[in-house]
């Protein structure tokens, strides 16, 4: 086959995305387990593995910017060296919402929580589930799956719905109880933002395959309408 | 959930209306080109665009020498060569006998794969072809020298040793001189084959250049072995390919930004990914 060692590239590339990929979940469910449980070490821990996130998308970065001054790729080749520079920089701001909701647990201190958690960790299963599909549909280049994961944010959108009128309850009853809601409703909204970036992975997947450079409607416009 | 499709240009443009609304300088149509019973070429049909560089690509052996030199008949030097079908220059068919070839030839320059400067001064090199067609005044002869000169960027060079031979320039500046001696006649089109195959990068990235710098003027059609060049200098590109007949056929024809990001054919794919050829 010609051009076997830039094909064997491609695929320690893709290996090393679904590495990144899988830190990034890691990252996620550990941060809302950490909460959940008020471990703040754990919290701390997570930090230190976001450096970790941080350097692997750059190692990725550096690998691709080599790839396309050494190989001049071109059409389909193009399209993936370019839309994995994109989804890595998605995987790496996935890894930035897990540390997010870490500090929050760091910043609540000894204060207990709100309420016991329910829906937010439903959201973070929901949104790694959706994620490793995400990137195995990337991986194969998928273009069915890539078409029809992104529907799924309307279940996390739910989700965050749900969390959002509970906890305005919490603050109607008792206004003093406004921080410690919102520390809540800022975890649930970085839990959100990461399904909305597993649709920018699906959309870079089907760009891959297909060269259609298509955007996938949010459902979040709507959510918003409904709020005003 | 819906899909919006960004706009995007990604439309392959053929003949017909596109055509006219970019102005079809040439057009081919339905070209066969035989040597003998061999066919070499098989329904040729593509629109070259004025003022456009179209590259014309493809895998050794599949045409594409074979395509441009029959835009300036130099197919008929070969004996046993016979072309079937049109191509229309300015609407005109340029393939008929009536046609005089060497009016073709002004019209259509070529320049190619090793540069060929005669064995003459500079001067002499660029004035030899209005000489030809009749330019006798010394003061017209050095007009056009200088013009051309200038145009394909060796002016500021040479403009010290006119009298000094061509071939004691260096590989890239007589490549340059041939490009200013095709210029030298106003041609309208100018066909180059490979002409920065023999050269060295800066050489070939100046003669790069000096096709953007012209392309104003002139129309322009470059046969290419080296896909990024196709890709920095063409607005067009034809991709060619030999058949089970081992007959060369174009097998897609777009815009270069189309071609080289996401082409229609999967054998182009493969050709400008490398996968084969």
């Amino acid at each position: 086959m010609l051009r076997k060692t830039f094909e064997t590239e491609l695929q320690q590339l893709k290996d090393e995305v679904l590495v990144l990929g899988s830190m990034a979940e890691q990252a996620i469910l550990n941060s809302v387990e950490a909460l959940k449980k008020r471990d703040l070490k754990a919290s701390e821990r997570i930090l230190e593995d976001d450096r970790a996130i941080n350097k692997k998308r750059f190692d990725i970065e550096n690998q691709l910017m080599i790839l396309i001054a050494t190989q001049q790729p071109m059409a389909h080749d193009l399209r993936l060296l370019a839309s994995t520079m994109e989804i890595i920089s998605e995987l790496e701001r996935m890894g930035d919402y897990a540390k997010g909701i870490a500090n929050i647990n760091i910043r609540m201190g000894d204060q207990p929580l709100l309420k016991p958690l329910i829906d937010i960790p439903r959201m973070a299963q929901k949104d790694v589930d959706m994620l490793h599909r995400a990137l195995t549909a990337f991986v194969n280049e998928d273009v069915e799956a890539a078409r029809v994961i992104p529907a799924e944010d309307d279940e996390v959108d739910a989700l965050y719905n749900q969390v959002y009128r509970e906890l305005m309850m919490f603050v109607i009853q008792d206004p003093k109880s406004i921080e410690r809601a919102n520390w809540l409703l800022w975890v649930a909204h970085n839990l959100e933002r990461v399904a909305d970036r597993v649709t920018n992975i699906c959309e870079r997947t089907i760009f891959i395959a297909t060269g259609e450079m298509a955007e996938i409607k949010s459902t979040d416009d709507e959510f918003w309408k409904n709020q005003s | 959930m819906t899909i919006q499709t960004l706009e995007i240009e990604n439309q392959t443009h053929s003949t017909g209306s596109d055509a006219i609304s970019l102005g079809a300088k040439m057009e081919v149509k339905n070209m066969s080109v035989f040597y003998g019973k061999f066919r070499a070429l098989t329904d040729i049909n593509m629109d070259i665009y004025a003022n456009k560089i179209t590259a014309i690509i493809g895998p050794s052996g599949c045409g594409k020498s074979t395509l441009l030199r029959s835009f300036n008949r130099m197919n008929d030097l070969t004996p046993s060569a016979r072309v079937e079908g049109s191509i229309l220059l300015d609407g005109r068919d340029i393939t008929a006998n009536r046609e005089d070839v060497v009016d073709v030839r002004r019209r259509i320059g070529m320049v190619f794969q090793r540069p060929n400067p005669f064995p003459k001064s500079i001067y002499e090199n660029v004035a030899y072809g209005p000489r030809l067609y009749g330019i006798r005044r010394k003061n017209d002869l050095d007009q056009i020298v200088e013009k051309s000169l200038k145009q394909a960027a060796l002016w500021e060079e040479v403009k010290d040793k006119l009298h000094q031979s061509g071939l004691s320039l260096s590989g890239g500046q007589q490549q340059r001189l041939c490009i200013a001696r095709a210029l030298a006649v106003e041609p309208e089109v100018i066909l180059m084959d490979e002409p920065a195959s023999a050269l060295d990068p800066i050489s070939t990235l100046r003669i790069e250049e000096l096709m953007h710098d012209i392309v104003k003027e002139y129309t322009i059609l470059i046969v290419t072995h080296n896909m990024q060049q196709a890709a920095r200098v063409s607005d067009f590109t034809a991709m060619m390919m030999i058949d089970e007949n081992r007959s060369g056929r174009m097998i897609e024809f777009g815009e270069t930004k189309s071609i080289f990001t996401n082409p229609k054919d999967k054998r182009t794919e493969d050709y400008v990914t490398g996968r084969f050829g």
